[in-house]
């Protein structure tokens, strides 16, 4: 049981990151981006390739992964801001173009890291006095020096002017900010984010495959959706954290259906479904709530 | 410091097409504080927006302190441009804080990767709120979407005058307030003007304001200035006055709309 609940918090934060991704755009920028889909596979795709074909180090290969991701998402900003495609398509259109990019990245739809060092056999490696939890001290250190860079980055002028154009593009653009390309900048580190994510997934699980990022959408959602009723704050701190415990939250959750949902009939293959049926009754209790109360009130 | 020359805009084209501006010649001097009034669809806003680059002019041109910006983007020209709007929801962010809105509205340019809010620029902060009068020094940390619409606006006229902007565009920016809080964003607005010597425009309803505020009074009517006043003619002006010079001139009164209280 432990081993298992360890499993799940160190995949709670290697997901965590894509939901950080997930959380800027959906939460600050309030831009439903789909590419996240794509680049997810993206880094998983080329963290694979650089480990297998050229044997680059696991940590570049994450950098290189979240590097990629920013491209992409910068195609998505660019497909939105000056070509006028809107959100949801632009999104879906760089998704699609990712999956032929992705598997040319690959040359194949699936690629084994069972004989080539990753980042758990490096960490694994070095860190071997801590033992079983060696590989969660490290993924779950790493995910909250992103979230305090996310922090820090919220706080100084530019991120502050990137918030405000996800809450009032108008109010922003009459204090001088570009708004065109905030998006660029934010759905390419958004998607930088997930890329890296998929990197670190495709390392930890030993492949990659084409159809890994299916869901990324979803689940990020789940993260941010389920952490942010848990813990509600508009202080950005108190934000990331709660997209962090929602991730481990999720995986947990999942865990536990993966392990005992055959008892009440469920399946692995059921998993997205049960994840989007999670994330719409989480987007439709405000809207039930507020009707309820209309029905018992006067009004 | 403002030309505006000979600006049409219109909307749409071919049969339902609208001749919002028809032909807007304008200049203001460094410290001109000009009024316009105007029936509902005179194309007062639109000028506004032409002025700021939300809108671009059909044909025209606008040039701001010599410098042509006919086609400058909105947020370009935001640098040397301030603009409080009429609904208070509009012109702040509001799921961020008091102090976060302000620091938005410090810096127009060159935004860097320094903590957008330092001690010293709280107590600047600070200062600005109670140089203005502006009640709101303690609720710094507050997000504004729990500030009344009379606080947002006083809200937006600080960020507004924050960075000392070359030209202050005001458009009917108390239209939207009860009396009293509308009597104070005037009197807000009023003292900062005069104290700084800003060039503004301001559009607005009410007659009397018009009056009380600003050396140059301009009334609008189907996309063209039909009559102004300025200095001593307009100190001497009075609303009866207006109200019979403007059906003087084929304007008829059910169409002024105006608001004489």
């Amino acid at each position: 049981m432990g081993s298992i609940l360890i499993h799940a918090a160190e995949q709670g934060f290697a997901y965590g990151i894509a939901a950080l991704g997930v959380f800027i755009t959906f939460r600050i920028l309030r831009f439903p981006d789909l590419t996240v889909d794509g680049s997810f596979v993206t880094g998983a795709a080329i963290a694979s390739s650089l480990l297998t074909s050229m044997g680059v180090d696991p940590f570049l290969a994450l950098a290189v992964a979240f590097g990629a991701g920013c491209v992409a998402g910068a195609v998505t900003g660019l497909l939105h801001t000056r070509l006028g495609i809107t959100d949801l398509l632009a999104g879906v259109l760089s998704m699609i173009m990712l999956y032929s990019i992705n598997l040319r990245i690959m040359g194949k739809p699936n690629i084994s890291l069972l004989r080539v060092t990753t980042l758990s056999d490096v960490v694994e490696k070095a860190l071997s006095p801590l033992g079983a939890v060696a590989l969660l001290v490290v993924l779950a250190g790493l995910t909250f020096l992103i979230k305090l860079v996310l922090d820090a980055f919220f706080r100084t002028e530019f991120g502050l002017a990137l918030r405000a154009t996800g809450d009032n593009e108008a109010m922003i653009v009459s204090q001088g900010v570009n708004t065109k390309s905030m998006k660029v900048f934010g759905l390419a580190l958004s998607n930088g984010l997930v890329a890296m994510s998929g990197a670190l997934v495709a390392q930890y699980s030993g492949f990659a495959d084409v159809g890994m990022g299916v869901g990324t959408i979803v689940t990020g959602l789940a993260a941010v959706i389920v952490g942010g009723s848990l813990i509600r704050s508009r202080r950005i701190g108190w934000m990331t954290a709660s997209v962090l415990v929602g991730s481990l939250i999720y995986r947990v959750a999942v865990m536990f259906a993966l392990r005992y949902g055959y008892l009440i009939g469920f399946q692995a293959s059921d998993l997205k479904l049960v994840t989007s049926l999670i994330v719409i009754v989480a987007l439709v209790i405000p809207t039930v709530r507020e009707r309820l109360m209309r029905k018992v009130g006067s009004c | 410091m403002l030309d505006v020359q000979g600006v049409e805009k219109r909307f749409r084209s071919g049969a339902d097409e609208v001749l919002a501006l028809a032909g807007i010649d304008l200049h203001l001097d460094r410290g001109d504080f000009l009024t316009v009034i105007g029936s509902n669809g005179a194309g007062k806003s639109t000028l506004l927006h032409v002025i700021c680059g939300v809108l671009l002019p059909t044909t025209g041109r606008v040039r701001l302190g010599g410098v042509d910006v006919t086609c400058a983007p909105a947020y370009r020209r935001a640098r040397r441009i301030s603009r409080i709007v009429q609904d208070p929801m509009k012109g702040t962010a509001p799921s961020m804080t008091v102090a976060e809105n302000l620091a938005l509205a410090s810096k127009r340019r060159g935004r860097t990767l320094r903590p957008a809010i330092s001690r010293r620029r709280r107590a600047a902060f600070v200062d600005r709120l109670s140089d203005l009068g502006v009640d709101l020094t303690t609720r710094l940390d507050d997000p504004v979407s729990t500030l009344s619409g009379g606080e947002r606006q006083a809200l937006a006229v600080a960020m507004a005058t924050l960075s000392c902007p070359d030209l202050l565009l005001l458009d009917e920016h108390t239209a939207a307030l009860d009396p009293k809080n509308a009597e104070r964003i005037v009197e807000l607005t009023r003292a900062f003007v005069e104290e700084s010597g800003l060039t503004t425009i301001m559009v607005t309803h009410n007659m009397d304001q018009a009056i009380e505020l600003g050396n140059r009074l301009a009334m609008m009517h189907k996309g063209q200035f039909v009559h102004e006043v300025r200095d001593e003619a307009k100190r001497r002006a009075r609303v009866c006055d207006l109200v019979e010079l403007f059906s003087r001139r084929h304007v008829a009164d059910d169409e002024l709309l105006l608001d004489p209280a």
